[in-house]
C-alpha cells in the first residue's frame, strides 16, 4: 500500500474529523430520551406466576448462583404442593435466564424493568408477593416469543441515525 | 566520554489509564529506555476453574462470558464445542449458521475495541475511539435483540443456541452488513496513513516470525509476524470449512502490522457473516440436550480462534453433571510471554504502544 | 490597486508609553489596561474551556457538556468552583516551597504575555518597541515552573514529565524565534503595534512557511497536541501536575489554556492583521480571530496522535530548524531586492512563497522522514 508521506495523511484525518461537526452526534439524552431496549432483555426484577407454578424446584437446580430458594408444603385437597415460600435473592442473581429456560411450566419470567436499584441490599431479596405481575411490573420476552411480540420494538442505532456512507 | 546512569524502576501499577485493565508493570528504566520488564498480574483472579468444578455444564456458560469479557460469544462457543466433542452431541444445522453469525460480529466488535484501544493508546485522544465505539454500538444492539443482553450474551448452548433469531434480526443485518465497510474506510482515511502514527508504530516493536512461532503467538499477533495461520481454515471447527475468506497477514510483525491485520480481518469477517446470512437454512436451533448433561468419562480440548488468539478448553468428566476440571487457555497470556523481548530497548512510551498493540483482556490472564 | 508594503528602514521615531490624550495620564491607563488584561485572560480561558470541550465533543460523534447552564455555558465556573473546595495535598517528600511556588511560576508570564499585545489601534499596556522580543524572553520563564513543578513532586512519573518538557522547549525556541524574524523584517519593527499596521497584507499569505513553523513551534511551546507527550494521558499519568490538587492544580490548569490563548492572539497579531477588518468594532475582529486559530489546535488536537520525545527532538532540530534558517534567507532576499513597481509585486511573492513551503516540505518528507528508528541495543 502507498505510504502518503508528505502530510496529506494528515490533511485527510482533519477532513474526517472536520466532517463530523456536521453530522448529528450519536448520543441521546438520558433521562429524558429512553431508548427502548430489546424485547428479550433480561432485566432485574423477576415475574412469577403463582397459579402455574408447582414448585417443582427446577430453577432452583438450575441457577447458577443458588440465588433462588423455594420452600413448599403438601397440600392433602389439592393434591399438590403449596409454594410457602418462593424468594430470589437478585444481589446474587447474574442475569443469566438459565431459571426461565429451565422452568418447565412457563411459570418464570425475567422482568423489562432495569431501573431497580435500592438503596440497601436487604431490599434486593424479591418475594413471592412482589414478584405477580401488574401492569407496573412487565415481563420481558426472554424465552417467551408471545410475550416479545406485544413489547415495543428495540431502538437500533442503524434506523435512529442513518448515515449515508 | 560516557555519562554514568543509572536504572531506576518504574511501576506502573495496577491502576493506570492506559494498561488495559488491571495489570502491572515493573520496568526497568534507563532514563526513557526501557531495560527491563517484569509484568505481574493476578488482580483480577476470580477462579472461575474452582467454579467450574462446582456448577452444571449448562451452569457454566454464563462464567465462560466472563473470561474475555469482550468477545463473550466466541467464550461461550469454544466452551460448548468442548462439551459437544466430550458427549458426542449433534449440533442442528440453523444453529451451527447462527453461531457463525454471532461469533463473526462478536469478532468486529472485538476487533473495533482493540484498534480503538491501540490508536488510544499512541495519543490520538478518543476520537477513534469514539467512531469505534458508534460501530460496536450498532453490532451490540442487534446482539441485544437476540440475547437480551449487552455483554455477557449466554446465548450459546450445548447442543445448540439458546433461542431463534427474532424477524428484525436479518433486515437489520443487512443494513449493518451494507453500511459497515463504508466506516471501515473513513478509520483508514482517520488515521491509517497518517504519518505520526507511522512514525509511531511503524517498525516498533518487532516480533520475529521465529520467535512468534516459539512462544507459541497466536491471533493477529502470530499473523502480523507473516505466519499464515488461522485456526478456521487449519483446524477447521463447525463449519467453517464452507465459507471462503482470506487470513491476512503482516510483513514485518511490527504494531503497524497487527494494527492493519485487525482492520483486514475485520473486513473478512464481513465477508463470512454475508455468506452465512445467504445460507441460513431453516430448522431447530437446539439439540435435544437433557438439562443436566452428564458426560461419559474422559476428556476433550476443544480450541476456537477467538479475537486474541486460539482460545481453547480442556474438560476432564467423570460422569456426574459437574465437570471434574476445566483448564482454559488464554490466548491473552501466552501473547503477553513475547511482550519482554519485544519491548527492550525500546522507549517508555513504546512500551504502552506495544503493549496495546499485543491487545490483552486481564480477565482472560487471571481468569 | 497595488498595495503598498514599506520596506525601507523605519528612522527611529519615539513611542510614548501612553497616548497624549489618554484621561488621568499614566497611572489610569495602567490600572485601566491591567485590569482589561486580567478579566480579557479569565474570559478567554473560559471561552477556550468550552469550546475545547463542546468543539471536541462534537468532533467525536458526541455531545460536550450541555448540563450546567444552558449549552452547557456555565461548565467552566462549575469547573472553577469544584477546584477551589478540593483538598490541597501535598505528598510528604515534596520540597514544600519549591511545591508551592511552582504554579506562580507558571503563571505568571502567561499573563505578562498579553501587556503587549494590542486590542485595538494604540490599545496596550505598555507599546514596547521591543515588543516580540520581550514576548520571547518571558515565555521561556515558564518552563523553569514547570521544571520546579516535576521536581518537587518527589514522583518518577513527574520528573519524567518534567524533563521531557524542558528538552522539548528548549529545541522548539530556535525555530519560533527565526519565524518571528521573518515577520519582523517584513513588517520592519519588533513592535507589535506596528507590525498590525504594516499588515495590509495579512503576513499569512506573505509567509506562509512562517506561519506552518510558527503554529507548529507554538503547539509544542504549550504542550498541546500532537506534542503532548509531557502530560500524556495514557502513558505518565499526568505528567509534572500529577501530585497537584486543588487550587494549585487549577493554576496549571489556566497555564495551558492561557498559554494556548496567548500563542493564538500572538499569531493573530503576527500573521493574520490583528484587529484590522471591515465592519466590526476592532477588538471583536481579535477575539474572533484568536478564537478561530485556538479552534485550529483543538481540532488538530482531536485528530492527530502523539509523537514520541526523540521523534519531537528530531522534528525541531532536523526538519523545522533548516526550514526556519531557509525562510529567513529567501524572506532576507526579498525583503532586499526591490523590484519595479509596474508588477503586482505581492502577488508574486505570495506565490512564490507558496511554492517554497510546498517544494520544501516535500523535499524533507521525501529524504529525511525515515520510520522505525529509535531502538537502543541494552
Amino acid at each position: 500500500m502507498k505510504f502518503e508521506r508528505y502530510g496529506i495523511g494528515i490533511v485527510k484525518g482533519l477532513m474526517v474529523t472536520i466532517m463530523h461537526l456536521l453530522r448529528h452526534p450519536t448520543v441521546s439524552q438520558y433521562p429524558e430520551q429512553r431508548l427502548n431496549t430489546s424485547r428479550r432483555i433480561r432485566g432485574n426484577e423477576f415475574i412469577w406466576d403463582q397459579v402455574k407454578c408447582t414448585g417443582c424446584g427446577t430453577c432452583t437446580k438450575a441457577c447458577p448462583q443458588g440465588a433462588i430458594e423455594i420452600v413448599t408444603s403438601t397440600s392433602q385437597e389439592e393434591n399438590k404442593y403449596t409454594v410457602d415460600k418462593y424468594q430470589i435473592d437478585t444481589g446474587y442473581c447474574i442475569q443469566c435466564g438459565l431459571c426461565v429456560e429451565a422452568c418447565p411450566y412457563e411459570a418464570l419470567y425475567l422482568g423489562y424493568a432495569y431501573e431497580c436499584a435500592k438503596y440497601q441490599r436487604g431490599e434486593l431479596v424479591q418475594t413471592k408477593e412482589m414478584m405477580l405481575e401488574s401492569p407496573l411490573r412487565k415481563a420481558s420476552g426472554y424465552f417467551s416469543p408471545k410475550r416479545a411480540a406485544k413489547l415495543p420494538k428495540q431502538t437500533l442505532l442503524l434506523e435512529r441515525i442513518t448515515e449515508k456512507k | 566520554m560516557a555519562l554514568k546512569t543509572e536504572p531506576f524502576v518504574l511501576n506502573m501499577g495496577p491502576v493506570h489509564p492506559s494498561t488495559h485493565g488491571v495489570f502491572r508493570m515493573r520496568t526497568t528504566l534507563d532514563g526513557e529506555v526501557v531495560v527491563d520488564i517484569e509484568p505481574i498480574f493476578g488482580y483480577l483472579h476470580r477462579g472461575v476453574e474452582k467454579l467450574a468444578e462446582q456448577r452444571t455444564y449448562t451452569g457454566i456458560i454464563p462464567l465462560t462470558d466472563r473470561l474475555d469479557y469482550i468477545s463473550s460469544m466466541n467464550n461461550n462457543l469454544a466452551y460448548c464445542l468442548a462439551v459437544e466433542k466430550l458427549a458426542g452431541i449433534k449440533v442442528p444445522e440453523r444453529a451451527e449458521y447462527l453461531r457463525v453469525i454471532m461469533a463473526e460480529l462478536q469478532r468486529i466488535a472485538a476487533f473495533l475495541i482493540a484498534v480503538g484501544a491501540f490508536l488510544n493508546d499512541c495519543g490520538a485522544f478518543f476520537t477513534p475511539f469514539m467512531y469505534m465505539f458508534r460501530e460496536r454500538e450498532k453490532i451490540v444492539d442487534l446482539l441485544e435483540m437476540v440475547s437480551g443482553q449487552r455483554l455477557t450474551y449466554n446465548y450459546i448452548r450445548v447442543g445448540g443456541v439458546s433461542q431463534d433469531i427474532p424477524e428484525e434480526f436479518l433486515p437489520a443485518l443487512r443494513t449493518f452488513v451494507a453500511q459497515m465497510p463504508g466506516f471501515i474506510d473513513e478509520y483508514d482515511r482517520l488515521l491509517m496513513q497518517n504519518e505520526i502514527l507511522l512514525a509511531r508504530a511503524k517498525g516498533v516493536g518487532i516480533l520475529t516470525r521465529e520467535q512468534a512461532i516459539n512462544c507459541a503467538a497466536s491471533g493477529p499477533v502470530l499473523r502480523a509476524s507473516g505466519v499464515k495461520w488461522d485456526i478456521r481454515q487449519a483446524d477447521p471447527y463447525s463449519i467453517y470449512d464452507r465459507f471462503e475468506f482470506d487470513i491476512p497477514t503482516g510483513t514485518v510483525g511490527d504494531c503497524y502490522d497487527r494494527y492493519r491485520v485487525r482492520v483486514a480481518e475485520m473486513r473478512q469477517s464481513l465477508r463470512i457473516i454475508q455468506q452465512a446470512m445467504t445460507q441460513l437454512p431453516p430448522g431447530p436451533v437446539k439439540a435435544a440436550v437433557p438439562h443436566l448433561i452428564r458426560p461419559p468419562v474422559g476428556e476433550a480440548y476443544a480450541h476456537l480462534e477467538a479475537p486474541k488468539g486460539e482460545l481453547g478448553f480442556y474438560l476432564v468428566s467423570d460422569n456426574s453433571i459437574a465437570p471434574y476440571r476445566c483448564h482454559i487457555r488464554p490466548p491473552s497470556l501466552i501473547n503477553l510471554t513475547a511482550l519482554r523481548d519485544m519491548v527492550r530497548g525500546w522507549k517508555v512510551a513504546d512500551l504502552i504502544v506495544i503493549f496495546g498493540s499485543i491487545d490483552i483482556t486481564v480477565g482472560e490472564i487471571d481468569r | 490597486m497595488m498595495p503598498v508594503l514599506n520596506f525601507g528602514i523605519h528612522h527611529q521615531v519615539f513611542i510614548p508609553a501612553v497616548p497624549p490624550d489618554w484621561p488621568g495620564g499614566f497611572w489610569w491607563h495602567w490600572l485601566f489596561f491591567t485590569v482589561v488584561i486580567i478579566a480579557f485572560v479569565l474570559t478567554m480561558v473560559m471561552g477556550a474551556i468550552y469550546i475545547e470541550r463542546r468543539g471536541m465533543g462534537r468532533m467525536q460523534s458526541r455531545l460536550g457538556p450541555n448540563r450546567t447552564g444552558p449549552f452547557g455555558l456555565l461548565q467552566p465556573v462549575a469547573d472553577a468552583i469544584k477546584v477551589l473546595l478540593k483538598e490541597n495535598i501535598v505528598p510528604v517528600k515534596a520540597d514544600k516551597l519549591v511545591h508551592w511556588l511552582a504554579p506562580v511560576v507558571a503563571f505568571a508570564p502567561a499573563l505578562m504575555i498579553f501587556a503587549v499585545i494590542p486590542f485595538q489601534d494604540g490599545a496596550l499596556l505598555a507599546d514596547l518597541n521591543i515588543g516580540i522580543l520581550y514576548i520571547v524572553a518571558i515565555s521561556s520563564v515558564s518552563t523553569v515552573g514547570i521544571f520546579m513543578a516535576g521536581w518537587a513532586s518527589s514522583n518518577k512519573y513527574s520528573l519524567l514529565g518534567a524533563m521531557r518538557n524542558v528538552a522539548a522547549i528548549v529545541s522548539y525556541e530556535m525555530p519560533l524565534v527565526l519565524a518571528i524574524v521573518g515577520v519582523v523584517l517584513i513588517a520592519g519593527s519588533l513592535s507589535l503595534n506596528r507590525i498590525v499596521i504594516a499588515q495590509d497584507i495579512p503576513f499569512i499569505l506573505l509567509q506562509p512557511l512562517g506561519f506552518f513553523l510558527f503554529f507548529a513551534a507554538g503547539c509544542a511551546e504549550i504542550n498541546r497536541s500532537p506534542f503532548d507527550l509531557m502530560e500524556a494521558d495514557s502513558e505518565i499519568v499526568a505528567g509534572f501536575h500529577t501530585e497537584y490538587s486543588g487550587m494549585k492544580f487549577a493554576m496549571f490548569y489556566l497555564v495551558e489554556y492561557a498559554e494556548a490563548i496567548a500563542i493564538a492572539a500572538i499569531i493573530t497579531t503576527l500573521f493574520l492583521g490583528g484587529w484590522r477588518g471591515p465592519l466590526l468594532p476592532p477588538w471583536l475582529w481579535f477575539v474572533t480571530k484568536v478564537m478561530a486559530v485556538f479552534f485550529t489546535m483543538v481540532w488538530t488536537r482531536t485528530t492527530l496522535p502523539r509523537i514520541r520525545i526523540d521523534q519531537l527532538m528530531a522534528l525541531a532540530w532536523k526538519f523545522l530548524l533548516p526550514l526556519a534558517v531557509i525562510n529567513l534567507i529567501i524572506t532576507a532576499i526579498q525583503v532586499l531586492a526591490s523590484w519595479p513597481d509596474t508588477l503586482p509585486w505581492a502577488l508574486v511573492m505570495i506565490i512564490v512563497n507558496f511554492t517554497i513551503l510546498a517544494v520544501l516540505v516535500l523535499l524533507w518528507s521525501k529524504f529525511f522522514f525515515r520510520l522505525g528508528w529509535g531502538r537502543i541495543e541494552v
